[in-house]
């Protein structure tokens, strides 16, 4: 729908308008909506107004939210101050010129953003004045049914690859190894700390790139994952699953984590980059590489800190720079993902999309307090802070949700439920051969004595037959055990063919005099068994001649 | 030419067609296979030639007029169509074996007493029996597999009760038939040869459209056995041997097919649909759990250009459609970049054991990548994208989880394990057995609505449009 026709229903009934403002936050390029998303927002039911420039550092134009059917304010306060709902990216700040933004929220609006409330309370007691409604994308529940929804994976899988970007960056030489005439350059070896969406979503990047790539991580139960994308899975000598909660690993005893720190101090002389994910919820980073590990690093080596912005894997990380330390650079750059803005923006877009889906949309909007992930996510209801929301029984908690796959932003798949129960009965394989017989000795013996039986009673031409039938019944059974299942349809026309044998019967019959009504009746049958006999042939041959196999097998296997 | 030149061609024959149905193991020697069978059939011809003595003119007429019609139909017919050609063939064995059994009875070649006049027509009996219930069976096999007859089974609660009456009435009339001396028994052989008639197509029409399959492999079956039992009454060895192994052959089909549905043939052959009488499948089949998740053709084509390893999962539905032409393309072109491509067929996909293989080699795809559901079933886990393609019922998980379901035992190719589906689909109605399939509201599951045929063509036309083979990058 165009803006003026939306600006019109906003006239007559009043839909949820929705708002977006640009961020505020230092080095911030994403938004919360893009042209895309917008889209999406308005097909929901609600009205769209974004600030002038909202989208710019992410290459979104004015005109393509216009396009979209958004309405578009040249006010930042115009929009805080008339939407029902807020969308943002960064938990509101204090801007430059002016007053907080949390102050310009409009009293008794919804705010949707990344909050971080255990680390903001002052803006928690700041919104509660202004008797807000605010959900926080970075406590939804890490449910399978959220996955959708979840904005800390898909921000974290950006942040991944971005990491491997940005060490290749800085380091000196190709990722990949390679032979070339001036001679070889040698792989670039790389660790990776930590195997949770960004963890893996650097190992598949990494891999991309060629290089040689091992995996740490304290929870073993993602060895599996690490392996499937192609890294080697390091492994400390202990017994102790470091798996937590949500997917995240648990403080662990010291005498693991001294274990745990022997392994990097040895990798850390071999290695020439580290990407280091490790978080813990609720406490600061765990300090991982030391100042001596840098120190015994190769020149030239990089490391890349993922978790800067909460203290920082390596002892010698500053947040936001780049320093180098006697040869070895390292990175502690916090905005990864809004270095790949239009991407960045568009995944936590649909997040949100998502979201507000689930809370009805704009003609039904409503907070369900039963809905797991919506009570997992609310901070404040008008105004009444309810956040952390008291525990819930576990129901079906995915372990990491884990990015299979090695294309970043890929979707991301989890194991089934439960393991589907096996049937009983399986097909046994045939078109090698015959079934294994395990059925008794009676049938056998039965049948040795109906022959028996038979022989001594009846005409001796009879017997030879009876012989020719049964061997050929046996004859019959193993050779067509063996004709391959792809065949069976021109395995039915041959013995159809073959079957026309009837007409040596109709011959014999046929043979009489020709007035005589056997004659006839073999003549009809021969004309019949005919049939049979070209028609199958001829359309076997035209089956068989169908069946070709690849051409480029054929050039393997020296055929043309 | 003596007896046991005779004989011993008729051995060579025999070993012919042996080698013939042994050289279909496989695609290699399988036109070989085709050759030996012509071969022995014609040495059966010309050496039966020598045994008889006279009529070689009608003879001559009566062949030459089959094989032209034999070879018009062999050249027309459509691969599609494959099912109906094999039943109306199986239909004019049947009818031919009763032809000659009514024939060996008026015209007996030898002067026989006693025990053997009395094996002598018992031959003849079981071999026009078999060969009238094989006659009117195949024709009802054929309409049902045409259409022109409903694929519903014919069901009414009398129905065993009317079959065993008229297998025993038939077998009853074996009394009169045999005492009687001379040709005066032919009233009795006439009037078993009708209720043997009415008995194949009851049958027939009880079974339902989907187990056609068995059907005519069983079917199959029977016109061995009636040649096997022409052999008997007329002396024949070569008779015997052949039809023997057709009848083999038929048997282990039709038990592969059996296994394959995880039915026992008794059930299939006896009982309609499923085990109970009347109704179709209970209505406790599983109701929906959840929405769908569609795709459109961008999408799909989206998933195929980053996908590593990808199954298709062919149905007849593909082949009613006639998309595996446009669907041979995708696959061409997904292997030129180094994609993985395999397609899966489940033993009771089609109309007849081994009609999707056909039904793709006629559509170019090679044989290679054409794998068995057993040879396939565990790669799944390790598949990036599965395309089910007019299939519905043989990727159901239902079959393995639910035992309410009437499809429950019955081994299917478990395509929910690779990391996506996407599932080509008219729209939401159940599909032929009315049952639901959970495989649909799965998370890692696609569907793209519409039209098989048009579907794959609208993938084609996104792959064509976005990967350019020759500028992308090799993979790593």
């Amino acid at each position: 729908m165009t803006a003026p026709e939306s600006k019109a229903r906003r006239g007559t009934s009043r839909f949820m308008l929705v708002g977006i403002v640009r961020e505020v936050g230092l080095g911030e390029r994403r938004v919360a909506a893009t042209p895309e998303t917008t889209k999406r927002l308005i097909k929901l039911g609600f009205d769209v107004v974004v600030e002038a420039g909202a989208g710019e550092l992410a290459s979104f134009q004015d005109s393509d939210y216009e396009a979209s059917g958004a309405t578009l304010s040249a006010s930042n306060t115009e929009v805080w101050s008339t939407a029902d709902i807020i969308l943002k990216v960064r938990p509101p700040g204090p801007t430059s010129d002016g007053p907080h933004e949390g102050d310009l929220l409009r009293e008794g609006a919804t705010l949707i953003s990344f909050i971080w409330p255990s680390k903001n309370p002052e803006l928690i007691a700041r919104l509660s004045q202004r008797k807000a409604t605010v959900l926080a994308m970075d406590q939804i529940p890490r449910i399978s049914r959220a996955q959708k929804m979840d904005a800390l994976s898909s921000m974290a899988n950006i942040a991944g690859y971005r990491s491997v970007i940005e060490a290749a960056s800085f380091f000196g030489r190709f990722f990949t190894g390679q032979m070339t005439a001036a001679g070889k350059v040698p792989p670039a070896k790389v660790l990776v700390i930590g195997a949770g969406v960004a963890g893996l979503a650097a190992i598949g990047a990494a891999r991309s790139l060629g290089a040689v790539v091992r995996a740490f991580d304290t929870r073993p139960g993602v060895r599996e994952q690490i392996e499937s994308l192609g890294a080697e899975f390091l492994e400390v000598q202990f017994d102790e699953d470091g798996a937590g909660e949500g997917g995240y690993g648990k403080e662990m005893s010291p005498a693991f984590i001294a274990a745990e720190m022997a392994l990097f101090a040895e990798q850390a002389r071999d290695v020439d980059i580290i990407i280091t994910t490790a978080l813990i919820p609720g406490r600061p980073a765990p300090v991982l590489i030391t100042p001596e590990m840098v120190e015994s690093m190769h020149k030239g080596s990089v490391i890349v800190d993922l978790a800067a912005e909460n203290g920082g894997n390596c002892a010698l990380t500053q947040p936001e720079k780049v320093i180098t330390h006697r040869g070895v650079t390292v990175i502690g750059f916090v905005d990864l993902p809004s270095r790949l803005a239009p991407t960045a923006s568009q995944l936590y877009g649909a997040n949100l999309c998502h979201m507000l889906a689930d809370m009805g949309g704009g003609k039904a909007w409503h907070i369900d307090l039963e809905d797991e992930v919506v009570r997992g996510a609310l901070i404040m209801q008008d105004g009444e802070v309810c956040w952390p929301p008291p525990r819930q029984p576990k129901k079906d908690a995915v372990a990491a949700p884990p990015a299979k796959s090695s294309r970043p932003g890929g979707r991301q798949s989890t194991r089934p439920m439960a393991a589907l129960p096996k049937a009983k009965a399986k097909a046994t394989g045939h078109g090698h051969a015959p079934p294994a017989r395990k059925g008794s000795v009676w049938p056998m013996v039965l049948g040795a004595c109906v022959i028996a039986l038979a022989s001594q009673f009846a005409p001796p031409a009879f017997v030879g037959h009876l012989t020719v039938f049964v061997l050929a019944c046996f004859v019959g059974w193993q050779v067509v055990w063996n004709v391959t299942p792809a065949l069976h349809t021109p395995l039915m026309s041959v013995t159809n063919a073959v079957s026309g044998i009837i007409l040596v019967g109709g011959m014999l019959s046929a043979a009489g005099p020709l007035g005589h009504p056997a004659t006839a009746l073999g003549l009809v049958a021969l004309f019949l068994a005919a049939i049979n006999v070209s028609g199958g042939f001829l359309v076997t041959e035209r089956m068989l001649r169908m069946f070709a196999r690849s051409p480029e097998d054929d050039e393997k296997a020296g055929r043309s | 030419m003596s007896q046991s030149l005779i004989t011993g061609l008729y051995l060579v024959a025999g070993i012919l067609f042996i080698r013939s149905l042994g050289g279909l193991s496989a695609q290699t020697t399988a036109k070989r296979g085709n050759l030996y069978g012509i071969a022995g059939m014609a040495l059966a011809v010309v050496t039966t030639l020598t045994l008889v003595t006279g009529g070689y003119l009608p003879m001559a007429v009566a062949l030459t007029l089959g094989a032209v019609a034999g070879a018009i139909l062999a050249q027309r017919v459509a691969m599609t169509s494959m099912p109906e050609l094999v039943a109306v063939l199986h239909s004019f064995v049947g009818l031919a074996a009763v032809l000659v059994g009514f024939a060996a009875y008026l015209a007996p070649t030898d002067d026989l007493h006693g025990a053997e006049k009395i094996i002598h027509e018992v031959e003849i009996f079981i071999g026009v029996l078999i060969g009238a219930v094989t006659f009117t069976g195949s024709i009802i096999a054929f309409g049902k597999l045409r259409g022109s007859i409903s694929s519903k089974p014919l069901l009414f609660s009398g129905r065993h009760l009317a079959n065993a009456t008229m297998f025993v009435v038939s077998l009853g009339l074996l009394l009169p038939f045999s005492s009687a001396a001379g040709v005066d028994g032919l009233w009795a052989l006439g009037l078993m040869a009708g209720i043997a008639c009415v008995l194949g197509a009851h049958l027939v029409m009880g079974i339902g459209g989907a187990d056609m399959p068995v059907v005519v492999s069983m079917l199959n079956s029977y016109s061995g056995w009636a040649a096997a039992a022409a052999g008997f009454m007329l002396g024949n060895d070569l008779l015997i041997i052949t039809g023997a192994l057709v009848g083999s052959s038929g048997a282990i089909l039709s038990m592969i097919m059996c296994r394959a549905m995880n039915r026992s043939i008794v059930s299939v052959i006896f009982g309609g649909f499923g085990a109970s009488e009347g109704a179709a499948p209970a209505a406790g089949a599983a109701t929906p759990q959840g929405e769908v998740q569609s795709i459109d053709a961008a999408g799909v084509a989206q998933s195929l250009l980053e996908a590593k390893s990808v199954v298709v999962v062919p149905g007849y539905g593909m082949a009613v459609a006639q998309a595996q032409h446009p669907l041979y393309e995708v696959a061409r072109l997904l292997r030129k970049r180094g994609t993985n491509v395999r397609f899966a067929i489940h033993p009771v996909a089609g109309r007849l054991p081994g009609h999707m293989n056909v039904l793709l080699a006629e559509a170019k795809v090679p044989y290679d990548i054409v794998l068995e559901m057993d040879e396939i079933n565990a790669d799944f886990p390790e598949t990036d994208v599965v395309l089910v393609i007019g299939a519905n019922d043989i990727v159901n998980p239902s079959a393995l989880s639910d035992a309410s379901s009437p499809i429950y035992g019955m081994p299917v190719l478990e395509v929910w394990n690779a990391k996506r589906v996407v599932v080509t689909k008219r729209g939401m109605a159940a599909g032929y057995a009315g049952i639901e399939n959970p495989l649909f509201y799965r998370e890692n599951t696609r569907m793209l609505f519409g039209d098989a045929k048009k579907s794959v063509d609208g993938i084609l036309g996104q792959l064509t449009a976005n990967g350019q083979p020759t500028n992308q990058l090799t993979r790593p």
